[in-house]
């Protein structure tokens, strides 16, 4: 690992100087600096910012804290009865012990999991910018499908953040140049030709919460995830949904793909299928094909597609 | 730096890239916390970090100044009786990691803390999916479930 320096954040509001880097629970960040491709100057703990608490918001929402741990969140009882969705996603992911560390902001800004980036060895546009793709006629069984780029396929792994970007969740960012708030769906970018910048995120740009914004029917809406082995691991395809059914007919709808995209994929062309639509299975494959005919699949990955069909409809049926 | 390891105030003197892990084992001669993967994957480096299991190889010791830390040495608790009297380990490599998240999930179930399975009784398959964050190569998994249900139980 490369030697550093260490701080403990004092402000949010302070930026960082050129080279330094927020630290949270460290699950994703220390273990890319052992790896050799995070290389920070200065690591700045922003653990002690007091950033853990999740409030109620006038009108019913909630402002979850950047730094509130993924384990305190999944428990919340606000959120398992008004948003299970974001519960199930917290706990589909990693282990017990990873996510009594893992913060709300460190889990949206971790890195993904693509092999050649996680190889300080190999070529790969997203650590080294113009160094090239191996992952596109290499190993990239769970890449994406939707949005990539000649220069980037990678995926975002996270399980929660696409719960968030289902549920319109807003983060609130906090930075040398003032306050702005950036919905969670226009957070992650995708990657086009410029694969080493995961997010809009200025440097020094801080996350000091994430607003949860009052839904009636995500009370009922559900996560589902598939992966590789039974638990604690990535996904390789996901779903997140809420819906609402008035006589036999879906007067809206939430839905969200994970593992499929460069960010937590919105779904809005397969919600705009289904609005007004009876709530069959008829109309939850038309509204997931809709969607999916933007897929473009890699040669090891094009199961994906049917993956994801085949859960956008095991979760509506779920659920209606 | 201070840390307070089982209980008792500890000075140590680490340069910043030292993980939990690496503290214990090399600088305060603990080795009970065992390093399996380094990188979060497997569970063998479990302890209890002001009462929370965590997995010690991705903190870093500099960021927890006058946290409390429980290590399998520090650790009183049936579930160790339990693993004794239903062979719940073969080579033990895992074991302390095991011990420690077993301590700190039932914790979390007496809080009233769900997991992907549930949130109610603690059957064999809450126990397999709580107790997923930790790996054991020997797979004497078969085992350490009812020694976990059992310790539960007292
Ligand atoms: C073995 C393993 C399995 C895993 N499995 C899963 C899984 O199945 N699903 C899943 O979703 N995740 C999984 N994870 C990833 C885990 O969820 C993330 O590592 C974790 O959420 C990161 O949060 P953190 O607080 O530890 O972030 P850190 O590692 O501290 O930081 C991550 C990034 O966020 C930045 N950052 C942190 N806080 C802020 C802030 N307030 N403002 C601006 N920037 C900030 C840091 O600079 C860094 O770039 C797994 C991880 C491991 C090691
Ligand atoms: S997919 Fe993206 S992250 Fe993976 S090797 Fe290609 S450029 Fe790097
Ligand atoms: S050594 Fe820490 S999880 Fe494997
Ligand atoms: S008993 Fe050998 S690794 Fe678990």
């Amino acid at each position: 690992m490369k030697t550093f320096t260490y701080r403990t954040a004092t402000d949010v509001a302070h930026g960082l100087e050129p080279g330094a880097t927020f630290l949270a629970g460290g699950t994703n960040l220390v273990d890319l600096m052992k790896l050799g491709v995070a290389t920070p100057d200065v690591l700045v703990d922003v653990t002690r910012l007091g950033l853990d608490e999740v409030a109620d918001l006038p009108g019913g929402g909630l402002r979850i804290g950047a730094g509130v741990r993924n384990s305190d969140l999944a428990a919340d009882s606000r959120v398992r009865r008004d948003w299970p969705v974001l519960s199930q996603a917290l706990l589909a992911g990693a282990s017990g012990q990873l996510r009594n560390m893992a913060t709300t902001a460190g889990n949206l800004l971790q890195r993904t999991r693509c092999r050649y980036f996680m190889d300080a060895t190999m070529p790969c546009n997203k650590h080294e910018p113009g160094s090239g793709c191996p992952a596109r006629e290499g190993d990239h069984r769970n890449l994406a499908i939707l949005g990539a780029s000649e220069a980037c396929v990678a995926t975002h792994p996270s399980d929660m953040a696409v719960a968030l970007a289902a549920l319109d969740a807003v983060v609130q960012i906090s930075g040398p140049a003032g306050e702005r708030t950036v919905p969670v769906t226009e957070l992650h970018r995708l990657p086009g030709d410029t694969p080493e910048r995961d997010t809009v995120l200025e440097h020094g740009e801080l996350i000091t919460a994430v607003d949860l914004p009052p839904l009636g029917f995500a009370a009922r809406s559900a996560y589902r995830k598939v992966r590789d082995r039974a638990s604690y691991a990535f996904a390789v395809g996901s779903v997140a949904a809420a819906i609402q059914v008035d006589a036999g007919a879906v007067t809206d709808v939430r839905l969200a793909f994970g593992a499929v995209a460069h960010k937590p994929w919105r779904a809005y062309t397969a919600e705009e299928a289904l609005r007004g639509r009876p709530a069959t299975r008829e109309s939850f494959l038309d509204a997931a094909d809709a969607e999916l005919t933007a897929a473009r699949p890699l040669r090891d990955n094009a199961f994906k597609v049917a993956l994801t069909r085949n859960l956008v409809v095991s979760v509506l049926e779920g659920l209606s | 730096m201070d840390l307070v390891v089982n209980g008792t105030r500890r000075s140590v003197e680490l340069d910043p890239r030292t993980t939990l892990l690496d503290a214990l084992r090399e600088h305060l001669g603990l080795t009970g916390a065992k390093k399996g993967c380094d990188h979060g994957q497997c569970g063998a480096c479990t302890v209890l970090l002001d009462g929370r299991r965590v997995n010690s190889c991705l903190i870093l010791a500099i960021t927890l100044q006058d946290s409390s830390v429980t290590t399998i040495e520090g650790v009183d608790h049936p579930v160790q009786d339990k693993f004794l009297e239903h062979d719940g380990f073969q080579c033990g490599y895992c074991t302390p990691g095991q011990i420690c998240s077993a301590v700190g999930m039932l914790d979390e179930v007496s809080k009233g803390w769900p997991s992907a399975v549930g949130d109610a009784e603690l059957t064999d398959a809450e126990i397999r999916e709580r107790m997923s964050g930790n790996l054991c190569r020997c797979g004497a998994y078969p085992n350490m479930i009812p020694a976990i249900r059992e310790a539960a139980a007292r």
